[in-house]
């Protein structure tokens, strides 16, 4: 008896502390919550609204009729019309599209001639769901009518994977875990190292120096700005040796890519430390941030396949266009000046993030 | 150094909500003195300290700490003092010499002397033996004795000190305060916050505050003569029974047990208070008996705070 009355004390005390630490409190109630939002409507295999460019040569009836129907899949969504596969190529190096469906001149006669292939299918081969969707579609039928669909022979259509020929899951994952491990680490290591300060009263001590809050700032930060580069170099390292996985672009503009992403987080992390009053709260907020970061970065799935309001949530993650990045330079060969928008992005969060960490760190001190 | 104080507060408040922290503080902390603040936990110490070094905004009102107008521009003052925070604030996972170079370095002491000013205040401080241990893992007096060089260690002319011996024990007290009398000597202003009586009695001028206000100043043995009260010693057997029945004694004061005896306060409007006091003992047949006796520091605390809750009351 004396035993239970013990346990039902700290079982009380352990109640009471909990009902007062609101982020746990918030933890407990908005994580079940939330992801099961994000999973049951992020995680959805069959894909949708893939962004898709047509090129055209044939012209044909027949032609417009194939791409009216593809449209109608739902599928993809016909964003771009071009004359080449060239351009298809280029479109799909610089991320715009998935996939890029080039029309032969000739098409009406192979489409009755079962023995060649009507048509392409340009893939982004490094998503494997993607290259999934698109074997689907080289099924469709090309019909004019119902008859030849009964035809023997092979499929009047092939799909041409680029950039992951030989179809291998770290070819896709690498790129992206990159950016997951940073913003964990990233993230983590500068809202703990302002956090323990503020706990263990070195901050201040240092706010009655002559040192101002940039400096302060400025000397946390650059230590950890190098500590990226070092996983960064681990990452590639590791992939390479033991993965295979290709830098097929300029090792110069991942790092560029690299230097915005961590810049972005380290802001990230100071926001977080200005918020956070211990080292756990600090943890507790990063894993906020980290969630997401896996599951709607594009990480995990394909970004188009997720429901409209998740993009939105994706879009404002420098993880998203962390990986739209890594993707492009190491997978596809893109050179940074192609995907600038994705960079300006980081850029520009980094220096709003900095900014209001930077407000409230001032307003702290009161 | 122009002016005769080397702080002057002129109604300093600071508001946190609801809550008035300091209440229109009126402050003058002669040059080259030891100045105490002495009060107990909540009473405003550590808020007034904030604002005098600018760490926190006042509310109302204003100060000039070493000619350098507060609110105003504390980049100025940060060189000119030292400061040392209630908790040990220097780096725990550094050794001794490290932290010491390190707040040599973050006050841009010359370079050619850092050196040489290290190894001083190792050798002033008696931290010798310490320099390559690590300051996490040391006692309390030799962390506090580390935090008083580090604080001195730019030669500022005015020390705020907030609680630094709250968590030491008596003899590095009483070390701490000869390197405090040391430090005044040489010129150094030395704001130092306690609630321990015995320190507050070293200094040479001190204000009591309660709940944000200020209740009295001036130098200990001013304050001791200007209680405002009688103070009664008495010797019982059974000081509980007798702290009772002084209690029931109307326009008592206080009545404070320090083990066997009891430290009875009255006004000091009420006459013959010792006959009082004795005649209500015996006729609550205790066989005791009081005597007159001279203020301590600590009569003079009780006296000063019980004032606003008498009134209240």
């Amino acid at each position: 008896m004396k035993s239970l009355s013990r346990i039902l004390a700290i079982l009380r005390k352990e109640v009471r502390q909990l009902r007062r630490d609101h982020l746990t409190f918030g933890m407990v109630v908005g994580l079940p919550v939330v992801q099961m939002l994000l999973f049951g409507y992020a995680i959805n295999t069959d894909v949708r609204n893939l962004r898709t460019a047509v090129a055209d040569q044939a012209g044909t009836h027949l032609s417009r009729q194939f791409v009216a129907e593809l449209g109608q899949t739902q599928v993809v969504d016909i964003i771009d019309h071009v004359d080449s596969p060239q351009q298809l190529e280029d479109l799909l190096r610089q991320g715009k599209i998935s996939i890029g469906v080039h029309i032969p001149h000739d098409f009406d006669r192979r489409a009755i001639d079962r023995t060649r292939t009507a048509l392409h299918l340009l893939v982004d081969g490094s998503d494997p769901t993607i290259l999934g969707v698109a074997k689907q579609l080289s099924m469709m039928p090309i019909g004019f009518d119902s008859v030849n669909t009964i035809d023997m022979g092979p499929p009047p259509i092939e799909v041409r994977p680029y950039y992951n020929p030989e179809r291998r899951t770290p070819v896709n994952i690498v790129p992206g875990l990159m950016g997951v491990i940073l913003t964990m680490t990233m993230i983590l290591f500068t809202a703990v190292a302002i956090v323990r300060e503020r706990e263990r009263g070195n901050l201040e001590l240092l706010i009655n120096t002559p040192v101002s809050s940039a400096e302060l700032m400025i000397g946390k930060v650059v230590p950890y700005v190098l500590i990226g580069m070092i996983q960064l170099a681990l990452i590639l390292g590791v992939g390479r040796l033991l993965f295979d996985v290709p830098v097929r672009g300029s090792v110069v503009d991942l790092y560029l890519a690299a230097a915005a992403f961590i810049a972005a987080n380290l802001s990230l992390g100071l926001f977080i430390s200005t918020a956070a009053k211990t080292q756990f709260q600090a943890m507790q907020m990063t894993v906020f941030i980290l969630l997401p970061s896996i599951l709607l970065s594009g990480f995990m799935f394909p970004f188009e396949g997720m429901p409209q309001f998740a993009q939105w949530l994706g879009e404002l993650l420098p993880n998203t266009h962390f990986i739209r990045l890594t993707r492009g330079i190491m997978l596809r060969d893109a050179g940074i000046g192609e995907l600038l928008s994705e960079l300006v992005f980081l850029l520009v969060f980094t220096v709003v993030a900095m900014s209001a960490a930077a407000l409230r760190f001032t307003k702290r001190l009161d | 150094m122009n002016g005769e104080f080397a702080i002057e507060a002129r109604g300093l408040t600071k508001r946190f909500g609801d809550l008035e922290a300091v209440s229109h503080l009126q402050l003058n902390v002669p040059r080259g003195q030891i100045y105490g603040f002495l009060g107990p936990n909540g009473s405003g110490k550590s808020t007034t300290i904030r604002m005098l070094c600018g760490l926190l905004t006042p509310t109302e009102g204003s100060a000039t700490v070493l000619d350098t107008e507060i609110p105003g521009d504390a980049k100025l003052l940060k060189p000119k003092i030292g400061y040392m925070t209630q908790k040990f604030s220097l780096f725990g996972d550094m050794t001794v010499l490290e932290n010491l170079q390190f707040i040599a370095e973050i006050y841009s002491f010359p370079t050619k002397e850092r050196k040489a000013r290290v190894e001083e205040l190792l050798d002033k401080y008696n931290l010798v033996a310490q320099r390559k241990q690590l300051a996490g893992t040391m006692s309390g007096g030799q962390r506090q004795r580390l935090a008083l060089a580090c604080s001195v260690l730019h030669r500022p002319p005015l020390l705020l000190l907030d609680e630094p011996t709250s968590a030491v024990d008596p003899q590095s007290r009483r070390d701490f305060w000869s390197d405090l009398f040391r430090l005044a000597e040489a010129g150094t202003t030395i704001l130092v916050s306690t609630h321990y009586m015995d320190e507050a009695e070293r200094c040479h001028r001190l204000a009591i505050l309660d709940h944000g206000a200020k209740v009295a100043d001036g130098t200990p043995t001013e304050l001791q003569q200007s209680t405002g009260m009688h103070i009664i010693e008495v010797r019982a057997d059974d000081p509980y029974r007798a702290q009772a029945v002084i209690s029931a004694i109307p326009r008592i004061a206080s009545v404070t047990q320090l083990g066997v005896r009891l430290r009875v306060l009255l006004p000091e409007t009420v006459d013959d208070p010792v006959a009082i006091v004795n005649s209500a003992l015996r006729n609550a047949g205790l066989d005791v008996t009081a005597k007159l006796s001279t203020a301590t520091l600590e009569d003079v605390f009780v006296a000063v705070t019980l004032k606003p809750a008498r009134q209240a009351a």
